[in-house]
């Protein structure tokens, strides 16, 4: 199937206005050494029918979360997409236009990318937030050039608590960057704390952290802003209606993977990368920033703002190289957000946090099966210590119907990793703790 | 936030069939954030009234040059939403996956044909990041070397994005002139390279939309010094099935699929980055990469020390994958050689219904987009070419790219793209013409412009000074 819709009669009425005889010769300024002189190795082109027929083949050897109840989370979460998220975010005017260079023609872009910096800013109550990034492993990288480019400072202390993928990304950003960061033990209560010093740029916690468990927030940015560093909260959005937001913990900078805001799982991306800061880091942010303004009538409108920061302006010394973002997935989140408000948001919160509970409670009456971290506070995921290999006992329940969940390399292997949405309900969670409990026997 | 409401909602939740509990209170929220209380009816009419004040390929034709906003097929997003794709979860044992690792190693295995490479990573999620990553896989070839060295070369045509990218990597950018033909002064770059550089990023077709036809000599010269050669794949589509960045000498390359294969951009994103490169080059791509077992089955493979590490939390945009897979598909190998040959016959064809009026910047034939520029108009007539674009949206047109690349005066970058008919070409040139002739006829047209818009012109300096970036 094509789509280039030209009849031979119009190739040939453009080639003689042109002044060629022939499509080959719009190519003439390729050297001939260099030209392709067979056809590429790829299939013959295909009907729609027979593409479509090919993809649903490929899905259907997939097991998704629609076919296994799933408890599976460390950073893409089951959360429930209303219908009016799509519905909106989808519709083609947005979905199908570029970047707003051309602000007239973007109202409807960027008025909803300004909602959604709003939205972002009520969340998380810091001052600013910009129009998304890629995900929240490269908005903490992010967040890290912020802070080291404000200070001028060079460490990086992240908390052994933080997602491995995210110190991996970060990791991998600072061979350009110039910096390693240094892991320090995740503190619960037990000491651990950050190693900081005059030459630490920024401290970095997750809360809740990779195993779910809510860290001591507020004492561990106490330090970092002590030592005169940033301090960075990588949070988790939904977790907002009733955990304290980064600004009221003390955070600098808050960043996040903003997928379960409305944003499917569709196997690890397109998610949403959010960061907030405060206002004297503004300069500082990365990517797209939409600012309101008037026009000559004296209309509101918005705009890109602050383009001084940006690649296409200045070049090299640009804050970032980021480019395209995902506004499609912020816009999505706008109208979740919408969609939740307040008391949505805090009932959302609420059955997160019973049902894990309560799927904890039900776990854990199995013989052999305990809390890695007993005792410990924690949202919606915990950490589990299995008398089996964890990654045995997930492939085991996949027969069962269930995602249990994500195999930690903690506890030689035996960690398992469970994320209770509010979708699970309680028939679910019973049903997943009788499975694993016939599983171990 | 006009429109809400206190109290009013729309969410609804099934009722907590377990019992509650109570978070630590040193860490529980004490005020809910402030957003918007409203019905989902209204939510509906207001999205859908934003909707309708944006424009987007769907709506008409957008020559944007660089961008290649071509019609993004309906059949993509059918697939993409299949739930066997989009209720995966990433972490999901292997086994479980084997038809989403199927379609990767596809994909990866037709965009290296399509480029002449043989590895590709498909994390990367923009094309930005993708250049990111080619540079820290430049980094980590040189520093296996012994050193990573210290400037990447860049023409002074390139986009903003590649000295960016450049500096993210920890490079300096070193700039070369380009040449009275718009290319790369080949004899500037030899001058100016050493064992200090360690690669050169170019675009070709370049940001004129000029082949650079001393590839050959460029590449020679930049693997004289031991550096690597970094194709920028803004502008592939002009050149799909004709030749490849492989075959030119290129060592690594970055694709845009929202460009080339037409993913839609989302008004600026996401987008999806692969990086491929050459068998050299393969032990430092980031991982995972997807692997086909003996058996016939896929796996996702850690990979060994060299690996750079990780350019995204999971895999990219995996969504935005699936349908530039689709699209390769639907092409196929000639299908995606037409669209070379019909995105160049389109920008010639436009470029020369124009060129009276406004003359391409450089003398060479241009392949799939033209710069052209205002100069002579504003010359004559003092009207720019950001005044000729907002009086193209007033006859019904997105404008075109403006003022880039940045060493052409009062440029205008247009890429019509394959996609659009004889007629549509026809009533752009048309209008293009008009612009021209109102800029000497009633230049207030112009400077008004636009006026059909739900807003005009917007005061863009006091957005910068006063900012006023949240409600």
């Amino acid at each position: 199937m094509r789509f280039a819709p030209h009849t031979d009669e119009d190739v040939g009425r453009m080639l003689e206005a042109i002044g060629l005889r022939s499509l080959d010769d719009l190519f003439d300024q390729i050297p001939p050494s260099v030209r392709l002189d067979r056809p590429l190795d790829l299939p013959d082109g295909a009907s729609e029918m027979e593409v479509l027929a090919d993809l649903e083949a490929l899905a259907g050897r997939n097991r998704s979360a629609d076919d296994l109840v799933c408890f599976a989370g460390a950073g893409a979460y089951d959360h429930y997409v209303p219908a009016v998220v799509w519905a909106l975010a989808g519709r083609s005017e947005f979905a199908t236009s570029y970047t707003p260079y051309q602000p007239e023609l973007s109202q409807g872009v960027l008025q909803a990318l300004f909602e959604y910096q709003s939205m972002i800013c009520e969340l998380t109550r810091l001052e600013v937030a910009n129009a998304s990034l890629y995900d929240g492993a490269t908005a903490l990288a992010e967040a890290v050039n912020v802070a080291r480019s404000a200070l001028g400072r060079e460490r990086v202390l992240v908390s052994g608590g933080v997602d491995p993928r995210y110190v991996e990304t970060l990791r991998t950003f600072g061979r350009g960057a110039g910096y390693e960061p240094e892991v320090f033990p995740i503190p619960l209560g037990r000491g651990g704390e950050p190693p900081v010093g005059p030459d630490v740029a920024a401290v970095i916690v997750q809360h809740p952290n990779a195993y779910g468990v809510l860290e001591p927030a507020r004492e561990l940015f106490e330090i970092a802003h002590q030592a005169g560093a940033r301090a960075i909260h990588v949070f988790d959005p939904l977790s907002l209606g009733v955990l304290a937001p980064p600004g009221e913990l003390g955070a600098d900078l808050a960043v996040a993977e903003g997928q379960g805001l409305g944003n499917h799982l569709s196997f690890g991306g397109p998610y949403l990368g959010v960061i907030a800061a405060r206002m004297e880091d503004v300069r500082r942010l990365p990517g797209r920033i939409v600012g309101e303004t008037v026009d000559v009538d004296g209309m509101v409108g918005y705009v890109l703002t602050l383009q001084a920061r940006e690649q296409h302006i200045r070049r090299e010394k640009a804050t970032s190289n980021i480019c395209t973002n995902q506004t499609l997935m912020a816009i999505a989140a706008t109208v979740y957000l919408a969609w939740l408000g307040p008391q949505g948001l805090v009932e959302l919160g609420r059955q997160c946090a019973a049902k894990a509970a309560y799927a904890a409670e039900r776990l854990t009456e199995i013989p052999g099966v305990e809390l890695l971290f007993p005792g410990a506070p924690f949202f919606k995921e915990f950490a589990l210590r299995l008398p089996r290999p964890a990654s045995t006992v997930r492939d085991a329940l996949v027969d069962r119907g269930f995602l249990a969940g994500v195999p930690l390399p903690d506890a030689d292997g035996h960690a398992l990793l469970v994320a209770v949405t509010e979708r699970r309900s309680r028939a679910e969670i019973e049903s997943f703790a009788e499975a694993m409990r016939e599983v171990l026997a | 936030m006009d429109l809400s409401r206190p109290g009013r909602r729309a969410f609804s939740l099934p009722r907590l069939d377990v019992p509650p509990v109570e978070l630590p209170g040193e860490l529980a929220r004490r005020t809910p954030p402030v957003l918007p209380e409203v019905a989902e009816r209204e939510i509906v009419s207001h999205y859908t009234r934003l909707s309708q004040r944006n424009y987007g390929v769907d709506t008409g034709v957008y020559p944007l040059g660089s961008c290649s906003m071509k019609y993004n097929p309906k059949v993509a997003e059918v697939a993409a939403a299949l739930p066997g794709f989009r209720r995966l979860h990433p972490l999901q044992p292997d086994h479980t996956v084997q038809g989403a690792l199927e379609l990767l190693w596809r994909l990866e295995r037709a965009l290296c044909e399509i480029t002449g490479m043989e590895r590709a990573t498909l994390q990367p999620p923009a094309g930005a990041c993708g250049e990111l990553t080619g540079l820290l896989l430049m980094r980590a070839h040189h520093t296996r070397q012994g050193n990573p060295r210290r400037r990447v070369a860049i023409p002074d045509s390139a986009h903003g994005t590649n000295p960016a990218s450049v500096r993210l990597a920890g490079y300096e950018a070193l700039h070369i002139p380009s040449d009275a033909r718009g290319l790369v002064d080949v004899s500037a770059l030899e001058k100016l390279l050493d064992q200090d550089v360690a690669g050169l990023m170019l675009t070709n077709p370049n940001t004129l939309g000029l082949f650079e036809e001393e590839i050959e000599k460029i590449a020679a010269a930049v693997h004289g010094v031991g550096g690597l050669v970094y194709y920028d794949g803004a502008n592939l589509n002009a050149i799909l099935g004709r030749c490849r960045p492989g075959d030119m000498g290129f060592d690594i390359v970055h694709i845009n699929t929202h460009k080339t294969f037409a993913t839609p951009h989302g008004g600026g994103g996401p987008g999806a980055g692969p990086v491929a490169v050459t068998k050299e080059l393969a032990r430092y791509l980031p991982r995972p990469l997807v692997e086909r077992n003996e058996d016939g089955t896929f796996r996702l493979e850690a990979g060994g020390p060299d690996s750079i590490g990780r350019m995204h939390g999971f895999f990219g945009n995996f969504g935005i994958l699936v349908r530039a897979y689709v699209y390769v598909l639907l092409h196929g190998r000639d299908g995606l050689k037409e669209v070379a040959e019909r995105s160049v016959l389109n920008a010639n064809y436009l470029a020369e219904l124009i060129k009276g009026a406004f003359p391409l910047a450089m003398p060479g034939r241009p392949m799939h987009e033209f710069v052209a520029t205002a100069k002579p108009l504003k010359d004559d007539t003092g009207i720019r070419a950001l005044d000729v674009a907002k009086r193209m949206i007033d006859l019904g047109y997105h404008p075109s790219t403006v003022y880039f690349p940045l060493i052409v005066e009062e440029a205008m970058m247009v890429e019509p793209t394959e996609t659009e008919t004889k007629e549509t070409l026809d009533g752009l040139g048309r209008a293009f013409l008009q612009a021209a002739e109102e800029a000497r006829r009633d230049p207030e047209l112009l400077h008004a412009a636009p006026v059909t818009t739900p807003v005009r012109r917007l005061d863009e300096a006091r957005a910068a000074r006063q900012l006023k970036l949240r409600w």
